[in-house]
């Protein structure tokens, strides 16, 4: 395969582009960049000055899409691109699965409790669960394992409340879709 | 980024006139998604269907925001307020898609403030008075459930916009269908007093239940392609979910879904509608060239 100086400034150009984009942080969750959170699918730019962003949305309603969308193409602009565009990438769905290992580490940092295994997605309806099944998460503040659901529904739709029945303190939980 | 915990980041500021969402320009909720119509599909039928999908969403929103400030806690007015924006997410997508597919160009906007409530497409049991917690419990109880069994087999739609949108929305209803019926098993299975409630509730709604089984002609002809679920085709699937739910909260098992005829698809509604609508459409009356 012949490497060309073209092939190499595009390359370039879109590693710049990446970079400036996956270090966005998140609004809601200001600890995580597009990156750990694995919501940015691909970045494609040229030494022309062109650059183009795919995120996909965590939420339906997700209202920190809208500003995530403002940083990445504020984000890129500054890393010396002029024709700047962020498109919604909707399929697949995100998942939390996709948050990356170092996200989680640092929401536990962050006294947030990282989400476990989203269930699996089979095909048909979705079965009816009349007793809790979703994972018991750890407490991230002291590591006890007992603890309670205080709401299946937290501060923001990706995240549910709960609290250490060990060291009393309330934790939000990422929750696993 | 500093400190050690969230509140201490979550102050930092990011600097920049454009660190909030409203007035950035980005209106468009399927930007960059490619927006082809699939082959053979009437691009008109599909823009009423997504309106049906997504008036049904928007006017439960409206609905349960309700609640806010006027939840029996704050878990549930949170909850509440979660399961709105999660609806008012999946009707900006399916509304924006409808002014796409019949060509006029029409935005979320024009869809949720410049329509009359005639050209609504929701079923009634959306524009319900939301009535005390247990009613707003089984209102979601009966709603979630028959969304969520429609949008599973949307996921397979051959709309590529409309499965992606169905895909992400069957999780987030999966948890709605969960909130509601641990609250139903609660009220249910409670007090003599939440018992009496829940069992008020349950009969008051169910004359507006057949509905959401009754095929609108678009629905037909949108399952006929592939495109659509008809929605006749769920209500056994849903009336089984509704019958675990309630016998397993000691309350008697449902009666059958009335028979019913489509009503709020053809844009018939109840007089509940009309307030509904002030309210959500009060500042973009006011304000016509207001932008946010």
């Amino acid at each position: 395969m012949v490497t060309t100086a073209r092939d190499r400034a595009r390359e370039e150009a879109r590693e710049r582009a990446r970079s400036a984009a996956a270090a966005v942080t998140d609004p809601e969750l200001p600890m995580l960049t597009l990156a750990d959170l694995g919501i940015l699918r691909r970045v494609e730019a040229g030494p022309d000055g062109t650059a183009t962003v795919w995120i996909t949305p965590t939420y339906s309603g997700c209202p920190a899409l809208t500003e995530m969308r403002v940083d990445v193409d504020r984000a890129v602009r500054a890393a010396g691109f002029d024709r700047v565009e962020v498109r919604t990438e909707l399929s697949p769905p995100w998942t939390t699965d996709w948050i990356t290992d170092e996200g989680r580490r640092k929401l536990a940092e962050h006294g947030i409790s990282p989400p476990g295994t989203a269930p699996p997605r089979a095909a048909g309806p979705v079965p009816l669960t009349l007793l809790p099944t979703r994972t018991v998460p750890r407490c991230p503040l002291c590591g006890s394992d007992r603890t309670e659901e205080l709401s299946r529904f937290g501060a923001t739709s990706c995240k549910s409340l709960h609290r250490c029945r060990s060291c009393l303190e309330p934790f939000e939980h990422v929750k696993e879709i | 980024m500093s400190g050690d915990h969230i509140y201490s980041v979550l102050g930092e500021e990011h600097g920049g006139d454009t660190r909030w969402a409203f007035g950035t320009g980005f209106t468009d909720a399927l930007s960059g998604v490619d927006t082809t119509l699939p082959g053979g599909v009437d691009g008109q039928d599909l823009a009423l269907y997504c309106q049906m999908l997504g008036d049904d969403a928007l006017v439960q929103a409206q609905r349960l925001v309700h609640w806010v400030t006027d939840a029996p806690e704050l878990e549930e007015e949170v909850a509440l307020a979660n399961i709105a924006l999660d609806l008012l997410g999946q009707a900006r997508l399916l509304l924006a898609r409808a002014g796409q597919a019949d060509g006029t160009g029409r935005d979320e906007d024009d869809f949720a403030y410049r329509r009359g409530s005639a050209e609504f497409r929701n079923v009634r049991l959306a524009e319900a008075p939301r009535g005390d917690f247990a009613r707003a419990v089984v209102t979601l109880l009966v709603l979630s459930s028959a969304r969520l069994a429609v949008f599973t087999r949307l996921a397979d739609s051959r709309d590529p916009v409309l499965a992606a949108i169905a895909a992400k929305a069957v999780n987030e209803l999966a948890y709605h269908r969960e909130y509601a019926l641990s609250w139903t098993l609660r009220l249910g299975d409670g007090t003599p007093y939440s018992h009496e409630r829940t069992v008020a509730a349950v009969a008051d709604l169910w004359p507006f239940t057949g509905e959401l089984f009754a095929t609108h002609p678009v629905e037909a002809r949108m399952a006929a392609q592939g495109v659509g679920a008809d929605p006749a085709d769920v209500r056994e699937e849903v009336h089984a979910v509704l019958t675990q739910v309630l016998t397993t909260a000691t309350l008697d098992a449902p009666a059958p879904f009335p028979e019913a005829a489509v009503a709020g698809r053809e844009g018939r509604h109840t007089p509940e509608l009309d307030p509904l609508l002030d309210e959500l459409q009060k500042v973009a009356r006011e304000h016509p060239e207001a932008t946010w």
